[in-house]
């Protein structure tokens, strides 16, 4: 186990390490001259000028001596300055994740909540309608594009009905609460404000269920074909001969062995919250780093948008990473 | 709940109901046959919108703007004045063309690297293997939005982009597989005879690893009108006038009062890569029909 352990980490910083030459690699094969972009037309054609300004951003040394000045900002948590912003793309992230945070967890709470005991459900009483209920529901979640269901959903609950309120994490006239966390549930409760509270509860909804659609889909597809292996076995063949009543076997036998296929999907579903609240939060107006992404691409913010890939590819690596360690504590066979 | 589960195992009538002829094949070939028809009525529609369709796609009329679905504008019409129902129909070229260039392309390429790698074994390998784990320790959609936007926007470029982070799948999958059918009698008797390795690989393993592919090849490319749907949608896609289904929602966003704007470029998407799962789904069932109802 401590050597498996071992070598998942070595394994996990060196992609990391990996990942940030991909992000300098792409940020400096850009067709565009940066020196265009960034100077003016008049500047751009003063040759001493030009140069000066290379040198003072280190454009005129070889690609990986910048790749390891790159590396050792990298270090001092250094992202480049937004060029939209005007602020270090770190402070940006920063201010923008609670939101997003707060968006995916709900999200991610509702599709293991909901898709678990769908597909439960659905393996247990293969075949009934509710079969056919929950493959309907994962076949439109993996189907549907999460930016039009946004706006359908959106569209129906808020503009149509007007039984939900609209975009935002607030209402327009409320005043965020005191942030301790930057997660408005967690933020308003402790100031006691429970009518906001509530207010920031209800902007929830609306988003977090579009947002754990193509998860929720994902989750109750895989925990219906893993039940069904799992009630296949013969360890269910002795429990039901020992008399045992059929609720305990699934309970207490079946669905233990077949949730281990279901927490793998951990960094597919994460990528999924991931995209889905690009799409989510640009329509619902959610200040989070989903729209700051879609944003920084509307824009070609470049130092954003690289700032964006490095911290969610290594986020990523990190949720794959704890993945795989739980997967080993689960099932010890796949350490050997 | 014990009644239904036991039945399951125990009572083997029940599983096979006594059904017309008709309802039977309707049961196992139902939905495939309707993901069939979906996907050729759009194929129809895309090869065929220049004489199918009422408007020109990029027809301009500032008097008819954000009209909502009548008899002239079946679908309506956006803030420009044009006609969705049109735009619908020429935006189905660029989504079904892509999704199945973005999906063949790289099958074939991560195929062929997933084989070689497979049968090659040693240092290609592993370099190979790497490459790949290093391109899926992002999510797809966030690194082809960086290429994409390193590379400049236009369709040509997001293609590029998407396939960069498409191929690796495919070289996985192909490498288990061929790794699965190295082992198996044949290859060695066609190594005894002395085959070359191109001609084992190509004409022996792949054609008999070839249904899993088949499998991933159709689901994916719904898959991969939707992120290319995505991408335009973040203005990474096509230029503007282009009607696209990705760029039309994009353009209907906030239009909520006027909803056919958005929807109805949506529900394309929507019916398309339906089509696609149903079918990819049909085709597993086919092949293996072990998985068959899962």
């Amino acid at each position: 186990m401590a050597h498996y352990l071992v070598s998942r980490l070595a394994m996990a910083a060196i992609m990391a390490l990996l990942s940030t030459l991909v992000i300098f690699l792409l940020a400096n094969t850009v067709p565009g001259d940066p020196v265009l972009s960034q100077l003016g037309d008049l500047a751009a054609s003063n040759k001493e000028f030009v140069a000066e300004w290379r040198a003072k951003w280190g454009l005129d040394l070889p690609l990986w001596q910048r790749y390891l000045i790159f590396l050792e900002r990298l270090a001092h948590g250094d992202l480049g300055i937004s060029i939209a912003s005007q602020r270090p793309v770190l402070r940006d992230i920063a201010d923008f994740a609670p939101a997003t945070i707060e968006l995916a967890s709900i999200a991610f709470l509702l599709s293991i909540a909901i898709g678990v005991p769908l597909g439960v459900l659905a393996a247990v009483r293969r075949d009934s309608w509710i079969d056919h209920v929950a493959r309907l529901i994962s076949l439109l979640g993996v189907s549907a594009p999460t930016f039009w269901l946004a706006f359908i959903v959106l569209a129906l609950f808020y503009g149509g009905l007007q039984i939900a309120p609209g975009t935002g994490r607030i209402d327009t006239i409320a005043l965020p609460p005191p942030s301790t966390t930057g997660l408005y549930l967690i933020d308003s409760a402790l100031a006691g404000d429970w009518q906001l509270f509530r207010d920031a509860l209800a902007h929830l909804i609306l988003p977090s269920t579009v947002l754990a659609a193509a998860t929720l889909g994902l989750i109750t597809r895989t925990t219906r074909a893993s039940m069904l292996d799992s009630l296949q076995q013969d360890f269910v063949r002795v429990a039901r001969a020992k008399g045992l009543k059929e609720r305990r076997i699934v309970v207490g036998h079946v669905l233990p062995n077949a949730l281990i296929p279901v927490v793998t999907l951990g960094g597919l579903a994460y990528a999924n919250l991931l995209t889905g609240a690009v799409m989510t939060e640009t329509i619902f107006s959610w200040p989070g780093l989903g729209r700051y992404t879609f944003r920084s691409a509307v824009a070609l913010d470049f130092p954003a948008i690289m700032g964006i890939t490095l911290v969610v590819a290594v986020t990523y690596l990190f949720i794959n990473l704890l993945v795989d360690i739980s997967y080993a504590l689960l099932d010890p066979r796949v350490v050997r | 709940m014990s009644n239904a589960a036991t039945s399951l195992t125990l009572d083997p009538a029940r599983s096979a109901p006594p059904l017309s002829k008709a309802r039977r094949w309707l049961r196992r070939y139902g939905l495939p046959a309707f993901g069939v028809l979906v996907i050729v009525s759009w194929v129809l529609v895309a090869a065929l919108a220049p004489l199918l369709a009422p408007y020109a796609p990029a027809a301009v009329d500032v008097t008819a703007r954000l009209h909502p679905p009548s008899a002239q504008h079946w679908l309506g019409t956006d803030a420009l004045g044009r006609d969705i129902f049109t735009r619908l129909m020429f935006g189905a070229r660029i989504s079904l063309l892509t999704g199945a260039v973005v999906v063949l392309v790289s099958a074939v390429l991560g195929t062929l690297l997933g084989a070689i790698a497979a049968y090659a074994r040693g240092r290609f390998e592993e370099l190979i293997m790497r490459v790949t784990d290093l391109v899926l320790c992002f999510p797809p959609i966030i690194l082809a939005m960086a290429i994409a936007a390193a590379l400049g926007i236009g369709t040509f470029n997001t293609i590029v982009a998407m396939l960069v982070v498409w191929w690796p799948k495919f070289a996985r999958l192909a490498r288990s597989l061929v790794l699965v059918q190295r082992s198996q009698e044949y290859v060695e008797a066609a190594v005894v005879l002395g085959l070359s390795p191109a001609r084992i690989v190509l004409r022996h393993i792949v054609p008999n690893a070839v249904g899993p592919l088949i499998v991933l090849v159709t689901l994916d490319v719904g898959n991969a009108i939707i992120t290319f749907a995505g991408l335009s949608f973040l203005g990474l896609g096509v230029v503007p006038p282009t009607p696209e289904w990705g760029s039309m929602v994009s353009e209907g966003r906030e239009l909520i009062e006027q909803w056919w704007v958005a929807t109805f470029p949506g529900l394309a998407i929507l019916s398309v890569v339906l089509g696609f799962n149903f079918l990819g789904d049909g085709i597993r069932d086919w092949l293996d029909p072990r998985s068959r109802r899962r």
